[in-house]
């Protein structure tokens, strides 16, 4: 055979293995308003960078006829492409062929191009759109899906991993997204549940639709599951390259520092965002524009626990991660939920070198008997051991309130805050004045010949005495007391000294946190 | 995302101080408490009920079993918490019940 009918022989071959499940599953893949796992690779990586690997790989199950089936690729694309510029790992199942459904040697394709991830330090992109394990494989499969939670153990806080969800990830599946940094889902197309809808009503008699029950909106504002929710996959794929604009691509390394943009100070004036009357919300992602760079702020988990906002903006170039207690929603309290989501992602910014922005204004935790069963010591526990663990820069700033066992959580001197900043609005106390009063003074309240009276004077005795930031400055838990319009040069020029910030936290295999 | 921003505002109180705040949904569909009643015997896994071993009026002692439960591929003894008379029994034999369903009363 000539060199060029050999030539023609692998493009034959390349054409058949890349032609997904035929004409008929990409049209139903089609109406379904989906795009095919290579137009999906094609429209996320940067113009003509995928790299595809193992496009010959075949399944080699032999029970229940399988032996006569072919499945191109076996179900999943995987390669190498660009990103901003930038390389990445990158894999897709094909929902067109046999479902998606993970076999052996599909699962082996996925395992072997996280290896290259992790061994190259480039992030691993993956994008999940199946109906689940290929039964036909027996036990082989679920090896599969072994293999692959232990590889996003071992690269989880080295590489950066992100799961996108196109399509059904129901069982077993579900936990490789779980296992990655940031979960993507999209409007009537994700759908992630470890048991769905049938069982459920054949087990518990509860009848509930596969959207109710796991689709995007759910995992994005109930479960928390997912970090970013979008309309389409178009949007989807534009949110994931502003993402990877903000974050290093290994642990090794910083994220990319960007030209320095001041914040659209007409648009967020940082002086007027705060209302006089201290019991008054405001929205804190106004401060958080009012400070970084271009005002951009990129937010993360938006529709879950509102009342913590999380997520990545630049400040004088650099990525820096924020939290802000939200006071617009539920007065901005600490809760099972918002602890758990502030937590995550305090180690996602320490685990690749991304100094932490806090800002605090807090009543403190969410009172009542449902969070206290739903284990709010625990949950809450475990924002003190993000912070406290927590080696990257840490800058904190004080905007309103800060009460009782809120304060010491949000990032306070004493879990080792690098700089403290309160404005002139904060208030620093054990705890809320009224409450206070009511403990403090009780016999004067109770024994006044107008205890509401008294109790008002009172609380305002207290307001002036405690309610501010001076005598937490007085001890020096609070580095400075600053004007509003401030902020950003104080915290632009702590970043600047806090390069080179070194502590070394005890050696030890792994600590225990509060999971 | 800015979907709740028009939402009404309430007010919140924490602590003797009450905010102005807007309440999640999550929060404002949170269950209420309620105490556990001893008496009241509840599935604690969605099954099958194959075995019906009382009937109303049916007199018991602590750790009767009184009840099977098959769920998840097993076979699950319900057995009386206390001793007593049994008021009712919610239940049929074949009958599918979700979790928390009420099972039987013992008075």
């Amino acid at each position: 055979m000539s060199l060029r009918s050999k030539t023609n022989e692998l493009r034959k071959r390349m054409k058949n293995a890349a032609s997904g499940g035929g004409d008929k599953a990409i049209e139903k893949q089609v109406a379904m308003g989906k795009m095919t796992a290579r137009e999906r690779i094609i429209a996320l990586l940067d113009e003509n960078s995928f790299q595809e690997y193992d496009l010959f790989v075949e399944h080699a199950a032999k029970d229940f006829d399988m032996d006569k089936k072919y499945l191109a690729g076996d179900g999943v694309l995987t390669g190498t492409g660009l990103m901003n510029g930038y390389p990445v790992c990158i894999y897709a199942q094909d929902f067109t062929v046999a479902g998606g459904s993970l076999g052996y040697m599909h699962a082996r394709k996925i395992v072997k191009i996280m290896d290259h991830a992790l061994k190259l330090q480039v992030p691993l992109i993956g994008i999940n759109d199946s109906g689940g394990a290929r039964i036909q494989e027996g036990v082989n499969s679920l090896a599969g899906y072994g293999e692959i939670f232990y590889r996003n153990t071992l690269a989880s806080g080295v590489i950066p991993q992100i799961s996108v969800i196109l399509g059904p990830c129901a069982g077993g599946a579900v936990y490789s997204p779980a296992l990655t940094d940031f979960v993507f889902v999209v409007d009537k197309i994700s759908k992630m549940f470890i048991t769905g809808p049938e069982v459920i009503k054949s087990v518990l008699g509860e009848e509930i639709s596969m959207e109710d029950l796991g689709g995007a909106r759910v995992h994005a504002a109930i479960t928390g599951n997912a970090h970013f929710y979008a309309e389409s996959e178009k949007e989807c794929f534009t949110q994931i390259k502003t993402l990877f604009s903000y974050i290093p691509w290994n642990n090794k390394n910083k994220a990319k520092a960007y030209p320095i943009k001041m914040p659209k100070s007409r648009t967020f004036k940082i002086g007027s965002i705060m209302p006089s009357d201290s019991k008054q919300p405001y929205d804190v992602r106004d401060v958080i524009r009012a400070i970084s760079d271009n005002s951009d702020f990129f937010e993360i988990q938006a529709m879950f626990a509102q009342n913590i906002t999380i997520g990545i903006a630049r400040v004088n170039g650099e990525t820096v991660g924020i939290v802000a207690n939200q006071p617009m929603y539920l007065a901005g309290v600490l809760d099972v939920d918002s602890s758990d989501k502030a937590a995550r992602f305090i180690r996602y910014c320490d685990a690749f070198n991304i100094p932490l922005l806090t800002l605090v204004d807090l009543p403190g935790y969410l009172p009542g008997i449902d969070q206290e069963h739903a284990g709010v010591i625990r949950h809450g526990a475990k924002l003190l051991y993000a912070y406290s663990e927590a080696t990257v820069p840490k800058i904190t700033v004080i905007l309103r309130k800060a009460y009782g066992g809120g304060y010491i959580a949000m990032c306070s001197n004493h879990l080792r805050a690098d700089f403290v900043f309160a404005w002139p609005t904060a208030e620093i106390a054990v705890m809320g004045p009224e409450g206070a009063a009511n403990i403090i003074f009780r016999k004067e309240i109770n024994e006044a010949a107008d205890p509401d009276k008294m109790r008002q004077e009172k609380v305002e005795e207290y307001k002036t005495k405690f309610a501010n930031p001076y005598v937490a400055a007085a001890y020096g838990y609070i580095d400075a007391v600053i004007e509003p319009k401030e902020t950003r040069r104080f915290i632009v020029h702590a970043l600047e000294i806090s390069k080179n910030k070194i502590i070394h936290n005890p050696d030890k295999k792994h600590g225990i946190p509060p999971f | 995302m800015e979907e709740n921003i028009n939402n009404d505002y309430s007010d919140f109180t924490i602590g003797d101080a009450t905010y102005r705040t807007i309440l999640t949904t999550k929060f404002k569909s949170r269950k209420a408490y309620s105490k556990i009643k001893i008496k009241e015997i509840h599935s604690f896994i969605p099954g099958t009920i194959t075995e019906i071993n009382i009937k109303a009026g049916s007199k018991v002692a602590k750790g009767d079993i009184i009840l099977i439960l098959e769920a998840m591929k097993m076979k699950n003894k319900i057995i009386a918490p206390m001793a007593g008379i049994i008021e009712s029994v919610n239940v049929k034999i074949g009958d599918i019940v979700p979790k928390n369903s009420l099972l039987a009363v013992i008075k």
